[in-house]
């Protein structure tokens, strides 16, 4: 197995270069360096100077990919590419263009981004399986029938739907909890109870419905039979025996998405003010920061291949039958 | 039940119980504020927008000035009160003297031709004092208490409250030229830089020489020499100007000017420092009626009061109605009123304007008023009379504190196309007859809730050079009919269009109908889009959109490569030269060779000799005069189609006292009083918790579930016997 995990790092070494060349490629082509000088020295009173200054301060007065003035494999290596996206790969994030400290930005913003992602992340699981095991129970009813329809109906609901509805009616009409913000302290569960709750309820819909068909095709097969044949109750069958037989396909989904919990989440964050990463990343498109948006893109493609290989290992524990090689 | 399923549920109710019992004495659920201490009087608001710069050097936007403007403090700052906008002394003791100088430096009278320079002498007041901060903190024997040689040395301090020990400080005329080096020095990319280096004698030469200076550690800017800025004594310092330029005391307001210690630079400087964000671009050091102790995106920023402050009594004179208004209530009084203030980064509107219904906030907005279209209709009623609070908003005892910002939206037709462009009669028919179709008033109407007044010409209300009433009416595009301002008619402008060379629409030689082309970097559909074409159309003429994102749509503008384009600017200070300057020749992108601010490339040698003559008068009658003659060139030229001012409405909640807004300054904070008690009073009751949704959503799930266990109850009884005998 440390040979498997050993050959799939090395191979994300091609992937992680190849993504940032397209960030870069994409945020060059749409911005050229005197483009973002100008976004952040302002609207007034910018001097042609200035804007020189500023290039040349954070580094980008050389040529993008290619140095043809260069001599030899400098080339490559006297481009902005080479110094602001590859060494990245040292995990030397650099400074923002406004001068802050990205690995202390993303260092202090990584909590608030798990407070949130984890408890919604766990809980929305355990309710998405217990809900499609208690429908599985019921298949083939009316009860299933109905369980399927709402689902549709929840997974075509906007996100956005839900965080404007639940904060329009618990937090503002009801005054059950705070309708956003944020605080380091143990007090800041009344300020994610009501995002963790949404992001689990809007989740029900997609979750439920997959888990269940998953858990369908286990309940009727042999196993499943002889255990309630032996008169182990229809519970005790659902989550000791159909539950660990359906688990691959499951964690597939959800092993992957661990490591990337960190990065955070766009949407939530925004509308509750809550300062995590990626509230961080939205600010940095805004403010057309290149250093943290390469950052946070590099970051990002480095959990999710993390992620790959923790799902590839997950698969031997839950399966044994299953061998990296 | 079985005997544990009771016991459970007994635990569960009693648990729920002390839940409700502990949140219903400790206040309302829904309190986003951490709690106050006690005596402790806090103000709350909020901030839009991710901060950029702390840096009094560097930072130039409104969100960073409320901030920045109350810890730093200027020579000269506005009267709070008084309107027009007037200056006072503010660090200065008095207003500074002027004094004119030829080329040997010799005294000149202001208008001999021989004068080269004006030397503004500012006099400081006494015993003024920065907030205690770590950088003035001292060993007995007078070294620095935090100076490290290496990164490893001060690797425990990670925040600015690590620092044990702070020190105190008196403000020296010497922490103005440092600041003004600071602004000089290419490292702090000053904004202003190049502007103040065409005012500021020796700025230039400075920069040039810092510029190059190597920076691997802490740049002593005292050790080079600015000509042009001089220490008199340690209360007193000069500053030389090039030539005459009287707005000049309109800068020693603005935070640009602020004294910086450098102490605090060094400080600063510190191994290590900038790794862990300590930077005076963070963490500001000012001798203000506040001081920033948190600055954390995870907490917002908050402000304390300096204990160092020098006594600054509150005004005691204002304008008309400011009485009336219990405005003069606290005069006398020694500032600021409140303790603390905290600042909470609200991005959405929905939740910063539902906790400021709540009263969590105590105004609706800091930096900006944050009244959305949608709210609009819940707080105010519009009626002939004018916009009034709805009845709602006076239950709860909100009021109002409106502002004309100093600014002017406009279309600006780029007076280099072959189209649009040109100064002959024809052209300027033809951007008339567009400014008489283009209704604003209408779009003001529709689109901003009346939130705005259509603009005449150039100069805003409450700026020199403004005028009322029938006087101020533009001829070109307005008829003064019963005692108001009338838009000329569709056929008067169809009329303009027509001598234009365009009889309805289309081009008399050619016969294709005239097609403009907007420059925009919203889309092409939409109510507001679609209003804009329905103007032109009213005179037969089309309008095409060429979208593009805002990097590209100010490429355009700086190349001249647009025909017609929305566009706006907010005045740094109130003088008509700050709107003037945007139509003077020098300012366009080609004859500066910068990013210039004449956007419209217009160029009328007359206006511009006007301008050049204004531009040094002091306010006068015979400048008034020749503010008209201008004004009324540019209105017939018509390179923009005049806009409109924005007038600004803010609610503040009943117990906020002294809400009257600066279209300038920012530095309020000070001024603002709390009721606290009837704060808390009103919190608790507008935010009492609603508990019935809770219980509903509990039986529904009881509702839910019962049915379900006890089929499966049903299910896991079933005896095959009984299986066989239904199926029978």
């Amino acid at each position: 197995m440390l040979a498997y995990i050993i050959r799939r790092l090395l191979y994300a070494i091609p992937i992680l270069i190849g993504v940032n060349l397209i960030t870069f490629i994409l945020f060059f082509v749409v911005n050229s360096p005197q483009d973002i000088a100008r976004a952040h020295l302002g609207e007034k009173y910018v001097t042609q100077d200035a804007i020189d200054h500023w290039v040349k301060e954070k580094g980008y007065d050389n040529p993008l990919i290619y140095n043809p003035n260069a001599a030899g494999f400098s080339k490559f290596t006297d481009t902005i590419f080479f110094h602001k996206s590859l060494s990245l790969f040292t995990f030397d994030f650099g400074q923002a263009d406004d001068g802050r400290d990205i690995t202390t930005d993303v260092r202090t913003r990584m909590g608030p981004s798990l407070a949130l992602a984890i408890p919604t992340f766990i809980v929305g699981i355990w309710v998405n399986i217990c809900v499609a095991l208690i429908i599985v129970m019921f298949r083939g009813t009316r009860l299933d029938k109905a369980a399927v329809v709402l689902f549709v109906t929840l997974m075509s609901i906007s996100g956005l739907f839900y965080i404007i509805g639940g904060q329009y009616l618990v937090a503002t009409l009801w005054k059950l909890v705070p309708i956003s913000g944020y605080q380091t302290s143990l007090s800041a569960w009344k300020f994610l109870i009501l995002p963790v709750a949404i992001g689990i309820v809007s989740g029900i819909g997609l979750g439920a419905r997959w888990y269940r068909t998953l858990f369908l095709e286990a309940a009727d097969q042999d196993f499943a039979r002889t255990a309630r044949a032996k008169g182990v109750s229809e519970l005790a069958v659902l989550f000791r025996h159909v539950l660990p037989n359906a688990l691959l396909p499951i964690l597939t989904g959800v092993v992957v998405v661990i490591p990337t919990l960190f990065m955070g989440s766009l949407l939530m964050e925004a509308f509750f003010g809550i300062p995590g990463l990626g509230s961080y990343m939205l600010d940095a498109i805004r403010a057309q920061d290149f250093a943290i948006v390469r950052t946070m893109v590099f970051v990002g493609s480095v959990l999710y291949i993390i992620g790959l290989i923790l799902t590839d290992i997950s698969y031997t524990i839950a399966d044994p039958r299953v061998r990296l090689n | 039940m079985p005997v544990i399923g009771m016991r459970a549920a007994n635990q569960f109710i009693r648990s729920l119980g002390v839940t409700l019992l502990l949140a219903g004495c400790s206040g309302p659920w829904n309190d986003p504020n951490e709690p106050e201490k006690p005596g402790e009087t806090v103000y709350y608001g909020s901030y839009s927008s991710r901060l950029q710069h702390l840096d009094p050097a560097r930072s130039y936007s409104a969100e960073e000035a409320l901030f920045i403007d109350q810890i730093y403090e200027s020579p000269l700052r506005y009267h709070f009160l008084k309107r027009p906008y007037v200056l006072e002394p503010a660090l200065a003791d008095s207003m500074p003297s002027v004094r004119y100088l030829d080329k040997e430096l010799q005294s000149v009278s202001a208008q001999s031709p021989d004068l080269a320079f004006s030397l503004y002498t500012i006099t400081l007041k006494p015993d003024v004092f920065y907030q205690p901060h770590p950088a003035f903190a001292q060993k007995s024997d007078g070294v620095p208490l935090y100076l490290f040689e290496t990164k490893e040395a001060s690797q425990h301090f990670k925040t600015l409250s690590d620092f044990p020990v702070s020190g105190k400080r008196l403000l020296k005329a010497e922490d103005f030229i440092y600041g003004i080096k600071r602004l000089a020095d290419p490292a702090n990319k000053s904004p202003l830089l190049g502007f103040l280096s065409n005012y500021i004698d020796g700025m230039s030469e400075f920069s040039q020489t810092v510029k190059d200076v190597p920076r691997d550690q802490w740049l002593d800017l005292r050790k080079f020499s600015l000509g042009g800025i001089n220490v008199v004594d340690e209360r007193t310092f000069t500053i030389r100007i090039k030539g005459k330029y009287p707005q000049f005391l309109y800068w020693l307001a603005m935070h640009f000017f602020a004294p910086i210690p450098w102490e605090a630079d060094r400080f600063y400087h510190n191994p290590g420092f900038q790794k862990r964000n300590l930077t005076l671009d963070w963490h500001p050091v000012g001798t203000g009626a506040f001081m920033m102790t948190q600055n954390d995106p995870n907490k917002g920023i908050t402000l304390e009061r300096n204990p160092n402050y020098w006594f600054d009594p509150y005004p005691s004179e204002g304008a008309e109605l400011d009485r009336e208004q219990g405005l003069l209530e606290d005069a006398g009084k020694p500032m600021p009123f409140i303790d603390r203030a905290t600042f909470r980064l609200e991005k959405e509107s929905l939740p910063q304007w539902s906790k400021f219904m709540q009263g969590w906030y105590d105004r609706s907005g800091d930096d900006t008023h944050n009244i959305s279209s949608d709210n609009f209709d819940r707080a105010f009623v519009v009626s002939g009379s004018g916009i009034d609070l709805s009845p709602d908003m006076k239950q709860r005892g909100i009021n109002i504190s409106t502002e004309i910002k100093p600014s002017i939206y406009y279309y600006g037709f780029n007076m280099l196309d072959p189209v649009v462009g040109g100064y002959s009669e024809k052209k300027q028919k033809l951007r008339q007859a567009i400014t008489i179709a283009w209704n604003m008033e209408e779009f003001l109407e529709i689109f901003t809730n009346g939130r705005g007044q259509a603009a005449m010409g150039p100069i805003p209300p409450g700026i020199p050079g403004y005028k009322e009433g029938k006087a101020g009416i533009n001829p070109y595009i307005y008829n003064w009919v019963n005692g108001q301002p009338e838009r000329k008619s569709i056929d008067e402008a169809k009329r303009l269009l027509a001598e234009a060379g365009y009889p309805n629409g289309r081009d008399a030689e050619t016969g294709k109908p005239l097609v403009l082309y907007l420059d925009t970097t919203g889309g092409s559909s939409g109510p507001v889009a679609d209003w804009r074409r329905r103007q032109l159309e009213n005179i037969g003429v089309q309008l095409e959109y060429r979208t593009s994102d805002y990097v590209r749509f100010k490429e355009k503008i700086r190349d001249g490569n647009t025909q017609l384009f929305g566009w706006g600017w907010l005045a740094d200070y109130p003088d008509p030269e700050n709107f003037l300057f945007l139509l003077d020749s020098a300012q366009t992108s080609g004859n500066c060779k910068c990013d210039g601010n004449n956007s419209t490339n217009y160029e009328n040698p007359e206006f511009d000799k006007l301008f050049r003559q204004i531009k040094v008068m002091p306010d006068s009658p015979q400048r008034i005069a020749l503010l008209d003659k201008a004004i009324d060139l540019v209105r017939r030229d018509n390179p923009w189609i005049w806009g409109y001012h924005t007038k600004e409405y803010y609610l503040n909640n009943s117990w906020v006292y002294n809400t009257k807004r600066h279209g300038i300054a920012q530095d309020t904070l000070k001024y603002l009083r709390i009721d606290t008690k009837q704060r808390r009073q009103l919190q608790r009751e507008w935010n009492k918790p609603v508990i019935w949704p809770l219980i509903t959503i509990a039986v529904i799930c009881l509702l839910i579930v019962l049915p379900a266990v006890i089929a499966y109850r049903r299910r896991q009884n079933m005896r095959v016997s009984s299986v066989q005998e239904r199926e029978d």
